[in-house]
């Protein structure tokens, strides 16, 4: 019995004491992880190294991809250590931005989208980047102040599950008119535009196509066809939709343009075709913005992050890291988002001080409409 | 229940601790809870809110029916979660058996489980006709929440003598009026322990809501994060964080005075748990085990099967690329899962030892102060009821100058888990500390210990169980912690939790995998965690009623 007893003992002062280990460990991990060599990074700029620290949006690799090696080799050529401050979703970070303007978090910020533009540019130190002559002139010219950069771009549509189709022996539809259709009656779920923000996209293309003044018409035919509404894009792709890996119910949901290339690239076992599809007449475009964060220590080392981050180098890695398009007309992206993306050639679009300026008043009567 | 009855006597309002002493236990929790939550509480409001928020929040329609959804929800979650919670909990804390340690541990997994994982296990458990409703958001509650009613009410009935029940037994009472007239009343301040964590965590309630009540069901909590972060109405937010905290204030208030009113002292030993001998009671005991072990269990398994059937077939690709090799060339999820157990155990280290001291530090103050006690009671309590949103954007504008220029430090997540975690510790500690008995101080003092040392000797050492009942909770908080955590700016590597709601932002079979994958990573290590620190719940002397079986 004493025998068990301090034995059972040691085995949980052996687990305190790895407890203990990994709480004083501190030193060691907490190294950033894109160190490189210091000293040639010194001898390239002849300064002392500054860090500057890079906030972003959740869905940000904090670590281990070619977007992390990316920034890694900014900082051999510059001497620029980059440290990540990842401030939570696109809406969050944006928040955090407006309510710290003028004594930011840190110094450079990338994920700003055009639904959130609009209150964000206050936050932000005009800087038109050395790259800007490569960008895509049609997503520069949404900030003609110069506060923020365009970094990189996607559509949210609807995507349908192409075998359920296949299956039920229907036509996949392909307009916004198809869905008030008695046909496609209770096969859609979308987000609630309140809480998710490819919801609030897809809110915004019935907008764009049908104007401030009749999309809720639009809306009383969707909801009349059985349109069903979740709170978040996981719960709708992953448990409401019969395309991914789930087996929900619904063979149309509201997802992105590059949804279907990420189902090929992640695909387990591995596949050759995309199992789902775009509705590319129902997009709205998002638009993402890096800039530097008005009030930052480090002006100099931020602007040349930023131009960067619009640099060739970075941007070919957007594509399969964050799976949007690159905002540089001159980079490909790779063949397998090509192959497996439908272009979105008339994509819908509302302007951001539209948006700012209405969306509470959108969302107010979206509920009204929709879920009451 | 009747305080004047003779062999249970009413605990004095206060006892003779140095005023010194009584103010050094009061002062440290209590600068704790200043520095981290009501300095940038109070900052948010006083930077945000002014007469035309405060204007637009009331006069906006539809808050009546947030705050209204709010409570009935909660309250009623609350009961139920109480009402489950008791057969669990009789269970592991009356009755020794094979496993019993395992089964505790097991039990706390559901608490700490990320919603946004869980809730899709729970999804496909439940009927069809319950999905999104609010019967689903109460069951669902009650899931998450038996933990606390396990290990709280469970903590003081395995250290009820049991010559009570047995008095009254010979004396002629039926088994139900024994509980009923005996039993309950003993358990009631640890009952209403449980109940008013459980409540909290009901009322303040986010993923839950939002995943199994759908959009129409909203609580104060998913409307100031929603005005929050996508609407970019701080104000709004603010404002309506304090109509949640007005709401909480009363309901809280009242608790805490009940629970002071029912406390009465008694002996409280661990207790030695009868193994079952009978046949029937050993088939008792083993079904009653085996049920509550599959409801536990059933969507971790759920969640397991899925990390290996990733598009309906089995594979092991999830489990393989942790950490290495991209799933195709050039498309690398940067998911380093020992990264992330390591950054999850650093930081509910560190919040468990913060959430510990500070936790047992107000409890004895509040058992041995008089006023500064009771707000210390109170004020504890607030951080589980303040939505995350405000208090992590309280800090963000607080500590932004030196010398207290602290954004983005690592350990300030820790911090913000501890504060939802000293609750959990105080409210665990308290019910013990309320129910010792007079007597022994005294004797003591008899005895010739000065105050100090008998207060040392006696309230001390009770204390050894329900602190380590609370760093279980600190621990399983931290370890599962979503909501405060992302609205923290954090730097360095992600917590389990973090990671697993990144992948599940993903479109495609791997990302899904992995994130069931690394979800049943958190369960293990979890059950690990607390079954080494129930480990730790062993006498350390002969005397007593020691809980190990003698043989």
């Amino acid at each position: 019995m004493i025998h068990r007893r301090s034995t059972t003992r040691l085995g949980a002062l052996a687990l305190v004491s790895v407890l203990a280990l990994v709480a004083c460990s501190d030193d060691a991990a907490d190294a950033p992880t894109d160190t490189t060599d210091t000293t040639q990074a010194t001898d390239a700029t002849d300064e002392a190294p500054v860090t500057i620290t890079l906030v972003t949006y959740d869905s940000f690799p904090a670590e281990g991809t070619s977007l992390n090696d990316a920034l890694a080799s900014f900082t051999a050529s510059t001497g620029i250590e980059v440290e990540l401050v990842i401030a939570g979703d696109t809406g969050t970070m944006v928040s955090k931005a407006v309510l710290t303007a003028g004594n930011p978090e840190g110094d450079v910020m990338w994920g700003v989208d055009n639904t959130s533009l609009s209150r964000a540019l206050p936050a932000f130190e005009p800087y038109t980047s050395a790259e800007i002559d490569a960008l895509d002139p049609a997503l520069t010219a949404l900030v003609p102040g110069g506060e923020l950069t365009p970094v990189d771009f996607g559509d949210v549509c609807i995507n349908t599950d192409l075998e359920w189709f296949t299956a039920e022996g229907l036509e996949p539809p392909t307009t916004f008119a198809d869905l008030v259709d008695p046909a496609y009656a209770d096969l859609l779920t979308v987000q609630n535009p309140a809480t998710s923000s490819p919801g609030l996209a897809f809110l915004l293309a019935t907008v764009a196509e049908f104007g401030a003044d009749g999309w809720q018409a639009y809306w009383t035919d969707l909801r009349d066809n059985g349109v069903e509404v979740v709170d978040s894009w996981t719960t709708a792709y992953y448990e409401r939709f019969s395309g991914s890996s789930g087996d929900g119910p619904s063979p149309l949901v509201v997802s992105y343009a590059s949804s279907p290339p990420a189902e090929v690239i992640f695909a387990d076992p591995p596949r050759d075709d995309a199992p789902t599809g775009v509705m590319t007449e129902t997009c709205f475009r998002q638009v993402e913005f890096a800039g530097v964060l008005a009030g930052t220590d480090h002006p100099e080392q931020a602007q040349r992050l930023v131009d960067f981050l619009a640099s060739a180098e970075f941007q070919q890695e957007v594509a399969l890291n964050l799976f949007v398009w690159p905002a540089r007309t001159d980079v490909a992206p790779p063949p397998e988002f090509v192959e497996f993306a439908d272009v979105v050639d008339t994509p819908l679009t509302v302007a951001p001080e539209d948006i700012e300026t209405n969306r509470e008043v959108w969302l107010d009567e979206w509920t009204q409409i929709v879920l009451r | 229940m009747d305080p004047d009855r003779p062999s249970l006597t009413r605990l004095p309002a206060g006892i003779a601790l140095p005023v010194a002493a009584r103010v050094a236990l009061v002062v440290v929790p209590s600068s704790f809870l200043a520095v981290f939550y009501v300095w940038p509480f109070l900052g948010l409001v006083a930077e945000v809110v002014d007469g035309s928020a405060i204007a637009d929040t009331f006069g906006r329609p539809g808050l009546g029916r947030v705050m209204w959804f709010t409570c009935w929800q909660a309250v009623l979650s609350t009961a139920a979660t109480l009402v489950v919670g008791l057969g669990p909990a009789y269970l592991v804390a009356r009755w020794e058996f094979p496993g019993r340690r395992l089964l505790t541990a097991l039990l706390t997994v559901p608490f700490l489980l990320p919603t946004v994982v869980v809730g899709a296990a729970f999804i496909a458990l439940l009927p069809d006709a319950l999905e999104t409703s609010a019967v689903a958001i109460v069951i669902a509650h009650v899931f998450f929440n038996v933990a606390v009613v396990v290990r709280v009410v469970g903590g003081v009935w395995s250290q009820l003598p049991a010559d009570l029940v047995a008095a009254a037994r010979v004396l002629g009472a039926g088994p139900w009026r024994a509980t009923r007239e005996v039993t309950l009343p003993l358990l009631r301040p640890a009952l209403v322990a449980a109940g008013s964590i459980a409540f909290l965590f009901t009322f303040t309630s986010f993923g839950v809501v939002q995943i199994l009540g759908g959009p129409t069901r909203v609580t104060i909590e998913v409307e100031i994060a929603r005005r929050a972060t996508q609407l970019g109405d701080v104000s709004g937010a603010a404002v309506l964080s304090l109509v949640q905290l007005a709401l909480l204030a009363v309901v809280v208030g009242v608790t805490v005075r009940t629970q002071r009113r029912a406390s009465v002292s008694i002996g409280l030993h661990a207790q030695a748990s009868p193994r079952p001998r009978t046949r029937r009671t050993r088939l008792a005991v083993g079904a009653a085990a085996v049920t509550v072990a599959a409801l536990v269990v059933a969507p971790l398994a759920a969640l397991a099967l899925s990390s290996v059937r990733p598009g309906g077939r089995w594979s092991l690709t999830a489990w393989r690329t942790f950490g290495d090799g991209p799933a195709r060339p050039g498309a690398d999820l940067g998911v380093d899962a020992i990264g992330a157990v390591v950054a999850s155990l650093r930081a509910a280290a560190l919040a468990t030892a913060l959430a510990v001291a500070i936790g047992t530090l107000a409890a004895l103050a509040v058992s041995s102060a008089r006023r500064g006690g009771r707000l210390l009671d109170v004020g504890s309590m607030l951080p589980l009821g303040t939505s995350a949103v405000t208090i992590g954007f309280g800090m963000l504008i607080t500590f932004d100058r030196a010398p207290v220029d602290w954004r983005g430090e690592p350990w300030l997540v820790a911090v913000g888990h501890a504060l939802v975690a000293v609750p959990f510790v105080v409210r665990a500690i308290l019910p013990v500390l309320r129910a010792r008995p007079v007597g022994w101080r005294e004797a003591a003092a008899t005895l010739g210990a000065s105050p100090l040392r008998a207060w040392w000797e006696i309230d001390v050492r009770l204390l050894r169980r329900p602190v380590l009942v609370g760093a279980c909770f600190a621990t399983a908080v931290s370890l599962g912690e979503f909501g405060a955590t992302t609205f923290l700016s954090r730097t360095g590597h992600e917590t389990l939790p973090v990671v697993i709601a990144r992948l599940l932002g993903r479109a495609g079979d791997v990302p899904r995998a992995q994130a069931s994958a690394l979800a049943v990573v958190l369960a293990a290590v979890t059950t690990i965690v607390l079954v080494g620190v129930e480990l730790l719940d062993r006498p350390t002397d002969g005397g007593g009623g020691g809980r190990a079986r003698r043989s």
